[in-house]
């Protein structure tokens, strides 16, 4: 999470294995509208929610920047000897704001998002990246697929600033000529020349991929990640169970039913569901009462996963806030000084639910149209990784009962849309308080508590 | 209690496949396929994801060709069997390849296999179209792993290690089975056609070049596919060895109570310390040291004065309302829960708890970190040590709780071959006994309490199984030969033993690695 600094000490409280001694360089390789972009910023999302401080470094942002006004492609023709001074210019200075990242500012990883489709562009990489000691991972888009591409231009490049004043027509043949300035110089990674290097060659958006001298861990899981992601179109539906008993009574955690409101909402959902007309549709709840009960009411078969169990508050399970105030005052405090590290006694934090709840990410990744019907700390979880939000942030998501989240993945991002079923249920949500010390009086503490039974 | 909806028992739960800790991973059966020429590390492979598969819950079983063979033809002469222009041996060959896809068949049909391993060289094309096709018929998915490999060291090794003591070199000295062996991949050569990129293109498949420097992946289909490649990419064949062990004695353990988080008594302590100077008089370079996240085994891996990393995910089985107890008091207060637990201790879940099958999903990304790095002394706890010497010594769901990992003794472990070798070492500390056997005969739950069909939807076995017998040359149908066969009329049941096994006593510290 970003935010969420993995110290690199092995010696103390480590929540994980160290992935790596030294920082990595992941270098994207390919001509435009390859997806280079896509997967860097996807990939850095994942990295940073796994707990990997990444940044990415798009040369195209920096050009933006310096040459403020683009007119058309004949800046990327390969005869211009302007243009190829200010491209060689900015890549350097990403690469020395990479350092920045990777050295003083603690990061892990730095994806330089680039073409960089020249075999002397990717030396002068390495060479950084010698100097600096940071390992260097090739990721290689190959693609032909005229229809890929075409829809690539589509969904990122007419919004790009390049084209804020041209019409369709004109961006995409301006676009298309871009591309023909780079094909006659680029160089694919060689599995004879570049055979000592690490890199994954992705060929035909998935299809195919060729993976060499995976070196250590990180690289490993990047491998398992990217070889996992697809870019067919689906829709992912988040919700928590209907509210339940314990809901009723403000009190944390446990495995109570659904009250009759939860039960309404659950037809309810099946409503929608039905309306929503989804395509093989699968669902997933987690192994408590709750979120089994609610799937009940859906006609269709289910999936149970333990790892959708909502958090376990340890001793606090049961328990209402006031109560844990009363009997976990100094706890109730340092939970609300770091709510993403701090674990319940006997219990997990969210920082041990983002682990635990990975193997869903990648099974999410791999899957189409999934309705996940979980828990609020859980749908917190899974929504901070598709809404790319920090550590800080997401133990405060707001995720109510009775209401659905479709996330559509659209351009770079997701698109969300938040439905209410129109079925009444408590809130649940607990902002932060002002007063998060250890002396503070219970009110102070209890302020921000929901109302309920 | 922590578990599915009380529901009255005659309802069937239809719309629920299982609630086992994750889903299903694929809905056909799948056929993985070995290609390569010989002494490319096949069988080992082979051998290896399955032990994999069936730990993490896909109960998947190897049909090794090689083995069909040589249960039809009783001696082995030489490298002519071999030859590609040998009719006679052709017709045994294909027939025993047709045979152990029958059995293919029966396994997915009849024992609820969900993965197939068939291990042979499968390098012609005819070949594997004779298994695409018998798949298509049978609606199962095929995925190929062609392990390719031009280093004659790795050959090299790889004769030497798994080739010379194979039954078919049982009565040749060294240079005669190298010889022949070298002349039997030949043959094959003349009419290997590897997996084609292009021609290939449609089919499912991983590449290894190289023992893993190299890998091409084509058309991954599904969730088991993703898992397997995953898998591959990770093992390496680089020696190595793992050392595991158990936290010293706890104070809880000493007052015989489970789970909890304790700190050490004074023989822990003593355990600790005796642990870091056998370790130091091992020489290991680059040890790395786990260890979980509970006092018990932090306060160990303290004692060695080395760097250590901490994974939560080896935190010993949550035993939820039981944390703390003894036994007795578990007797007192639960005593149909101890009971259910007894009578299926893998899969049985603590209310608020956790099962050994839990702590098996919870455990796999710690083997596959395992499977990446070297050498690694792992300091953990008793359940989370079953399930990771099931994993190495390939135990069954049935063996695994009851695996014996008693206080202050290390468990040496070194690949060797297609297996592991074990070596126990006492570190001399006495620590009170927390081991409970299988009961003789276990308790029967009053009736009211008979588990309901939930706790038991899945058929999960947790080790390879045995290979299938395989039917003698004349059950083939083959019938003029010009080779040796014994025609035995032996009729007792013989049981195929693994050619490659390994054979564990468990019962004194004594361990021994021997070859049958």
């Amino acid at each position: 999470m970003r935010g969420s600094d993995r110290s690199l000490n092995t010696h103390n409280e480590s929540q994980r294995v160290c992935m790596t001694n030294c920082p990595t360089l992941i270098v994207m390789v390919g001509l435009p509208a390859r997806g280079k972009t896509y997967i860097s910023k996807k990939l850095t999302r994942y990295l940073n929610w796994i707990g990997v401080p990444t940044k990415e470094f798009n040369v195209g942002q920096y050009r933006r920047e310096c040459l403020k006004i683009y007119k058309n492609f004949e800046f990327f023709r390969q005869d211009n000897e302007e243009g190829l001074k200010i491209r060689r210019q900015c890549a350097l200075t990403a690469l020395n704001d990479v350092r920045e990242y990777l050295g003083v500012e603690g990061g892990q990883v730095a994806v330089f998002d680039a073409t960089n489709t020249t075999q002397e562009r990717r030396n002068t990489i390495m060479k950084f990246a010698d100097q600096n000691e940071y390992k260097v991972f090739f990721v290689e888009s190959v693609c032909e697929d005229p229809n890929v591409i075409a829809e690539n231009i589509v969904q990122v490049k007419l919004g790009s600033p390049d084209y804020t004043d041209c019409n369709t027509e004109e961006a995409i043949e301006d676009f298309m000529k871009r591309i023909k300035c780079y094909e006659n110089s680029y160089q694919p990674l060689d599995e004879v020349v570049d055979r000592a290097l690490s890199y994954i060659k992705i060929m035909d958006v998935g299809r195919r991929y060729l993976v060499n001298r995976v070196q250590d861990h990180i690289q490993s899981r990047i491998v398992y990640y990217l070889m996992n992601i697809h870019i067919t179109p689906r829709s992912i539906y988040l919700c928590r169970h209907g509210e339940s008993d314990l809901n009723m009574k403000g009190r944390i955690g446990g495995d109570s039913g659904l009250t009759s409101r939860g039960k309404e909402f659950a037809q309810c959902l099946n409503h929608f569901i039905q309306e929503q007309n989804i395509r093989d549709l699968k669902v997933w709840t987690s192994q408590m009462k709750r979120t089994i009960q609610t799937a009940e009411a859906l006609s269709m078969p289910y999936e149970q996963w333990k790892a959708l169990n909502e958090i376990d508050a340890g001793v606090c399970e049961d328990m209402s806030y006031e109560e844990i105030q009363d009997h976990y005052p100094q706890e109730f405090a340092l939970r609300d000084q770091d709510k993403y590290r701090y674990r319940y006694p006997k219990g997990e934090s969210y920082e041990d639910l983002v682990q635990r709840l990975e193997p869903v990410i990648m099974e999410l990744e791999r899957q189409e149209n999934v309705l996940v019907v979980c828990h609020q700390a859980v749908m917190r979880c899974l929504l901070a990784y598709f809404l790319d939000k920090s550590a800080d942030e997401l133990p405060y998501l707001k995720c109510p009962l009775h209401s659905v989240l479709k996330l559509t993945p659209v351009a770079y991002g997701c698109k969300v849309e938040s439905i209410f079923l129109n079925v009444e249920a408590v809130n649940t949500h607990r902002d932060k308080p002002e007063n998060v010390n250890i002396s503070r009086l219970a009110k102070e503490a209890l302020f921000t508590v929901p109302a309920h039974q | 209690m922590a578990q599915t909806p009380n529901k009255p028992q005659v309802r069937k739960r239809f719309r629920c496949d299982s609630i086992a800790s994750v889903p299903q991973f694929t809905n056909s059966p799948t056929m993985i396929v070995m290609v390569g020429l010989p002494a490319r590390g096949k069988t080992y492979i082979s051998k290896k994801l399955t032990r994999y598969l069936n730990w993490i819950g896909v109960p998947t079983k190897v049909f090794n060709v090689g083995q069909y063979r040589r249960d039809a033809v009783r001696t082995y002469k030489n490298f002519e069997f071999f030859r590609p222009d040998n009719e006679e041996a052709m017709k045994i060959r294909k027939a025993c390849a047709r045979s152990a896809l029958s059995d293919v068949g029966t396994y997915f049909m009849l024992e609820h296999g969900q993965a197939a391993v068939f291990d042979a060289t499968n390098t012609t094309r005819e070949r594997r179209e004779i298994i695409l096709s018998y798949a298509k018929d049978n609606g199962y998915k095929v995925f190929f792993i062609e392990s390719i490999c031009d280093d004659p060291e790795i050959i090299a090794e790889n004769i030497k290690q798994v080739k010379l003591s194979s039954p078919d070199y049982i009565d040749c000295d060294k240079e005669e089975a190298v010889a022949d062996f070298l002349k039997r991949i030949e043959c094959y050569k003349v009419t290997y056609v590897p997996l084609d990129d292009d021609k290939d293109s449609h089919l499912s498949y991983i590449k290894i070049f190289n023992v893993g420097s190299r890998y091409l992946v084509n058309r991954v289909q599904d969730h088991i596919q993703s898992r397997i490649v995953y898998y591959l990419m990770n093992i390496h064949v680089t020696p190595r060895t793992i050392y595991l062990c158990r936290h010293g004695e706890s104070e809880l353990n000493l007052v015989g109570r489970i789970g909890g988080d304790s700190g050490l008594s004074p023989r822990g302590t003593q355990f600790a310390g005796a642990l870091g100077k056998y370790i130091k008089s091992q020489s290991i370079p680059d040890l790395k040291v786990w260890t979980s996240h509970m006092k018990r085994t932090i306060q160990t891996a303290e004692a060695l004065g080395v760097p250590y990393e901490q994974w939560k995910a080896l935190n010993e089985i949550d035993a939820g309302v039981c944390e703390d107890l003894t036994y007795e008091e578990i007797q007192a207060n639960y005593p149909e829960e101890f009971a259910l637990r007894d009578q299926d201790k893998y899969r049985y879940r603590y209310p608020k708890g956790e099962s050994y099958e839990d702590l098996v999903q919870r455990l796999e990304p710690v083997i596959m970190e395992l499977e990446r790095q070297e050498n690694v002394l792992v300091v953990c706890h008793q359940a989370v040590m079953r399930c990771l010497l099931a994993y190495f010594l390939d135990k069954s769901a049935e063996e695994l709780p009851y695996l014996k990992c008693p206080l202050h003794t290390v468990l040496k472990l070194t690949p060797v071959a297609y297996g592991c070798k074990v070596e126990s070492v006492s570190l001399n500390v006495e620590a009170v006994n927390t081991h409970r056997d299988r009961p003789a005969a276990p308790d029967e739950p009053p009736c009211a309490l008979l588990a309901p069909p939930s706790r038991h939807t899945r058929v999960q076995p947790m080790a390879s199984p045995t290979p299938t017998r395989a039917p003698r040359l004349q059950d083939l149908g083959v019938t003029s030969l010009s080779l040796e066969v014994l025609q035995s009329q032996d009729t007792t049941e013989r049981s195929v033993p693994h050619p490659f096994g390994i054979k564990l006593n468990l019962n004194n510290n004594q361990f021994s690695f021997s070859h049958f």
